[in-house]
């Protein structure tokens, strides 16, 4: 890879952000000076707020409940116990059923693969004919595409409603996986777009000269030099889908609901006594996938959402 | 259009929406031709070289290479090869793969893609790189296979885009005369975009000078550095660049007049010059010499401000009534600072202009 | 003109057309038309089902009047300000903190962002179970001795829009600080230099430099941050379901609630609308700043 990357410019391959580029403050301080144990101090109390519910989480996960009403919510288990893991995952009961989460994780695993194989295709081709093959009218069609990503979802809901029940899919996976690819549109063009235009021009030009067409510089050339922004666009789309709600309560019927939404059911239906082991148990089942992403990606994940942000 | 007329631009016209980048051109470029668009940034140099590689869609006009309109045709079917500022090698192929990929995209078998690689790696002395990728080249061999690329297609007309404008100065010199060898070699029609005055002034046959989307000046080398035909080409060529004398022309167009000094300007090589109340005469630093003696009609009395040694020559600034001149010098013969000298003219190797058209007289 | 015909123009660039087919269709059918519907069977009556019986601003006037609708907006401004404010400012502060050449840098910003990798519903959970007032953090503080200590923002209506303001801060300040931290990078580095040669101190250069020159990093992170603070929903359903009471909605729910279990479209379309409405106050004049001198943006 690094004989790819290193033809092209550096503002690319950072992103449109300088994170990657170090710190540009003024200049360190001595060690141990006040004002350096003022700033470790401050930074390490943020990080414990940070911390502190993940920790609780898992603490929370490994106790069984009567250690959970006689302990404190901080202190680690006397006695580490699964038992929570297992039930959140096969047993417990929404409202409908009580199959666990397993359902709406592999539900949400179904929605997930399509969606971003999708989202990210037709995104990428767009921010390609957006850069290279200009017609007229397309940068209107961005435009919208953009101002579209900020309207409400709420406004939208319903006429896609219609359009999915227009199209027979409706309640199915698949009328999901089409709204995710509708909604991850903007964010995923955007990034795309800036990536294409900050490659050079003459590349384009040059394979155009050579006699390559629309697919075969994509294909061939554009391709094979993206492959940084398409794991940026994974890592993006594979986080906003898996944690995705709304959609998932408005277009899908009950057991083909995903993970976030099974979630929520587990954890808020009121049925008998609360078992708070195996609803953080549950929670951290469904925050599972984007935090190893997450930890997996580091950096990349930075400049994924930074890339909407710089010029949204 | 005779036959031998490789390219041949009629009217050409691009409009960026309202910003007109090239008006109504007309360039014919003879057979085996070097020619070179010469200009500021800018000026539409670049534009023009997009349009014949079809790269950009004219707004109006007519572009034909070797007796095809190739208006709208796409540039891998215009017979052309272009060779870019940035080298634009594809980064994750090879050099073979880089030079063979335009080949393999016209369906070309497989032995004539191998012969035809093998040719431009021997004329360009690629060889040993065939099997590395463009990162680790350096930015001369890049260019070599950028060039390669375009010898590849065996094509009659080549397109350079500012070619070396991404190199150092050594490797700029060395390959400007690889590029003047390897036209001498293949004949080829080449046309060659720079904003370098001196690889317009070594590689050409003819030059075009342009400003604002025209072509102010096409003349070989020679006819422009001596008699530009107005005030920008005049000013744009040469470095260090020609001295202007605001002035007037008097005696019926026998002598020139500026600040009360004059010069007989018997002996210029131009038209009737004409008695003008506004004219600029224009002055290349060579073609005056610093002497102590006046000779009245010949020689302007000036006084040495600084000069700035340039290794053989100096550049001597001086001043000569409200002007400031400057002269070439052969750096032993420097003046002293302050010191009163004469300047002698060399009228027959100096422009003059009338200041209200800017065209040579 | 002689020569060979110009290709025809539609069929250049047909294939970057072609492939433009679902950018176009989602741009015209589904931002703009699905808007557009949606506006229009706003001044309807309808109610199971959309029907075309206009009744004028009917569907506002009830909207208005509708003290669920008042509590939700009412909510939502409070909660947006705080939330802007404290998300903007924090974020800010914890970018300048991070960018005094501190050693574990990575660290401390794996650890300050990985909330946003979670989902709201996650995030209300978690925050939900660390408010409960019996086994929560109250309890454990009681424990420690403070006996009559109170922390219990989830059960009183009074407090519930903090106890999600905590939350919604714990998932949304690293973001912010990311952006501003690559605003805060983007500077240039003479920048630096010039302030110490000049013996500006620090805290003024960051207030009377550095701050005017990321305006454009604080206006879009505004807006950005805005515009989530609109659609806030899931969180709000899942830490709290909007309780207690009424005590939490927010308009994205008011409108869920209409389109999809009261079966009052109209009602429905009108939130809706007014939800469009309040994220075109705060896109119209960021477009204008951003967009308007310039031509291409």
């Amino acid at each position: 890879m690094a004989d790819i990357t290193s033809q092209i410019p550096a503002s690319a391959r950072t992103g449109a952000t300088a994170i990657g580029s170090g710190p540009r403050g003024p200049k360190p301080r001595r060690r141990l000076s006040p004002g350096n144990i003022m700033l470790y101090g401050t930074l390490f109390v943020v990080s414990v707020y940070y911390l502190l519910p993940l920790w609780v989480m898992v603490m929370t996960s490994l106790k069984g409940m009567p250690e959970i009403r006689m302990g404190n919510i901080f202190a680690p288990p006397v006695e580490v116990t699964f038992q929570p893991w297992v039930k959140a995952w096969s047993e417990a009961c929404t409202g409908l059923n009580c199959d666990g989460l397993s359902r709406g994780f592999w539900n949400s695993v179904k929605i997930l693969i399509p969606s971003v194989f999708f989202s990210i295709i037709i995104a990428s081709i767009n921010g390609y004919a957006l850069v290279n093959w200009r017609f007229k009218g397309s940068d209107v069609f961005f435009t919208i595409l953009i101002f579209g990503s900020f309207i409400p979802y709420q406004i939208m809901l319903y006429p896609i409603v219609i359009l999915l029940r227009e199209m027979g899919i409706y309640g199915t996976l698949w009328g999901l996986v089409l709204v995710h690819t509708i909604f991850g549109m903007p964010i995923l063009t955007l990034l795309f777009r800036n990536y294409f235009s900050s490659l050079p021009e003459e590349l384009f030009k040059a394979a155009r000269v050579d006699g390559a067409g629309f697919w075969g510089i994509y294909f061939r050339i554009m391709l094979p030099m993206s492959l940084p922004i398409f794991v940026v666009a994974i890592i993006l789309q594979v986080t906003g889908i898996w944690n995705d709600f709304l959609f998932g309560v408005v277009y899908t019927k009950p057991e083909l609901y995903p993970m976030t939404v099974q979630l929520n059911n587990i954890v808020n239906s009121v049925q008998g006594v609360k078992e708070y082991n195996v609803n953080m148990a549950a929670t951290l089942l469904t925050g599972l996938v984007p935090l190893i992403v997450y930890f997996a990606s580091g950096k990349l994940f930075v400049r994924g959402i930074a890339a909407g942000a710089v010029k949204g | 259009m005779t036959a031998a007329t490789s390219i041949s631009v009629r009217d050409l016209t691009l409009n960026f929406g309202a910003v007109s980048v090239l008006k109504t051109l007309n360039l014919d470029v003879a057979e085996g031709e070097f020619i070179v668009l010469l200009g500021p940034s800018g000026c539409g140099k670049s534009t023009l070289l997009n349009c014949l590689a079809g790269l950009l869609d004219p707004s109006d006009g007519q572009i034909w290479i070797k007796g095809q309109n190739v208006t709208w045709a796409e540039p891998s079917e215009r017979g052309i090869g272009m060779v870019f500022q940035s080298y634009a090698l594809y980064p994750q192929m090879t050099v073979r793969g880089n030079l063979s990929f335009g080949l393999k995209n016209a369906k070309m078998p497989q032995p004539e893609i191998e012969k035809r690689v093998a040719r431009a790696a021997e004329i360009l002395q690629i060889g040993p790189l065939l099997d590395r990728k463009p990162a680790a080249l350096s930015g001369g061999q890049r260019q070599r296979v950028a060039i390669g690329r375009a010898l590849v297609r065996d094509v009659d007309v080549f397109l350079f885009d500012e070619p070396l404008s991404n190199l150092d100065a050594k490797l700029r010199s060395e390959l400007r005369v690889e590029i003047k060898r390897l036209h001498s070699r293949l004949k080829n029609t080449m046309v060659y975009v720079t904003h370098d005055q001196i690889e317009a002034l070594t590689l050409a046959d003819r030059i075009a000078v342009m400003r604002g989307g025209i072509i102010q000046q096409l003349a070989a080398p020679q006819e422009i550095y001596n008699r530009p035909t107005n005030l920008f080409v005049a000013g744009f060529i040469g470095s260090p660049s020609m001295n202007f004398l605001n002035g007037a022309t008097v005696d019926g167009g026998r002598a020139f007049d500026f600040g009360g000094l004059r010069v007989d300007l018997s002996g210029y090589d131009g038209g009737a010059v004409g008695a003008r109340e506004k004219a600029i005469l224009g002055l290349r630093p060579e073609h005056l010499t610093i002497t102590d003696t006046a000779e009245p009609g010949r020689t302007i009395p000036a006084i040495v401000e600084i000069d700035e040694p340039m290794g053989a020559d100096s550049l001597v600034w001086l001043k000569s009534g409200d002007a400031t001149i400057s002269v070439r010098v052969p750096v032993e013969r420097r003046p002293v600072h302050g010191a009163p000298v004469h300047l002698r003219v060399d009228i027959p190797k100096a422009s003059i202009f009338d200041a209200r058209t800017e065209q040579r007289i | 003109m002689a020569g060979t015909p110009r290709r025809m123009r539609p069929l250049r660039n047909i294939y970057a057309k072609i492939a433009a087919i679902p950018m176009v269709l989602t741009a015209l059918v589904v931002f703009v038309g699905g808007t557009l519907w949606t506006v229009t069977y706003s001044f309807t009556n309808s109610k199971l089902l959309p029907k075309l019986n206009f009744v004028g601003l009917d569907q506002y006037e009830r909207l208005w009047s509708n003290s669920l609708w008042l509590t939700s907006i009412q909510n939502l401004m409070i909660f947006g300000i705080l939330s802007a404010v404290l998300t903007i400012t924090m974020g800010f502060l914890l970018a300048v903190l991070m960018d005094q050449k501190i050693r574990f840098e990575d660290t401390f910003r794996t650890i300050m962002l990985y909330p946003f990798a979670l989902s709201f519903v996650v995030t209300g959970l978690v925050w939900q179970w660390l408010l409960n007032p019996d086994l929560g953090i109250q309890e454990f503080v009681r424990g420690l001795g403070f006996a009559t200590f109170e922390f219990d923002p989830l059960s009183n209506p009074d407090t519930v829009l903090y106890g999600l303001l905590i939350a919604g801060l714990w998932q949304g300040t690293g973001f912010v600080m990311c952006i501003m931290l690559a605003g805060l990078r983007g500077i240039d580095e003479d920048i630096w230099k010039a302030v110490r040669v000049d013996g500006i101190p620090r805290w003024k250069t960051y207030i009377f430099v550095v701050i005017p020159m990321m305006r454009p990093v604080f206006i879009t992170t505004l807006v950005l941050v805005a515009s989530g603070i609109i659609r806030l929903y899931d969180l709000v359903v899942a830490q709290t379901s909007g309780g207690p009471g009424n005590a939490s909605q927010v308009p994205a729910m008011y409108v869920y609630r209409y389109m999809f279990t009261a079966q009052n479209l109209g009602q429905g379309f009108a939130a809706s609308t007014m939800m469009l409405l309040s994220v075109l106050i705060v896109l119209i004049p960021w477009a204008y700043l951003e967009f308007g001198g310039k031509k291409n943006g």
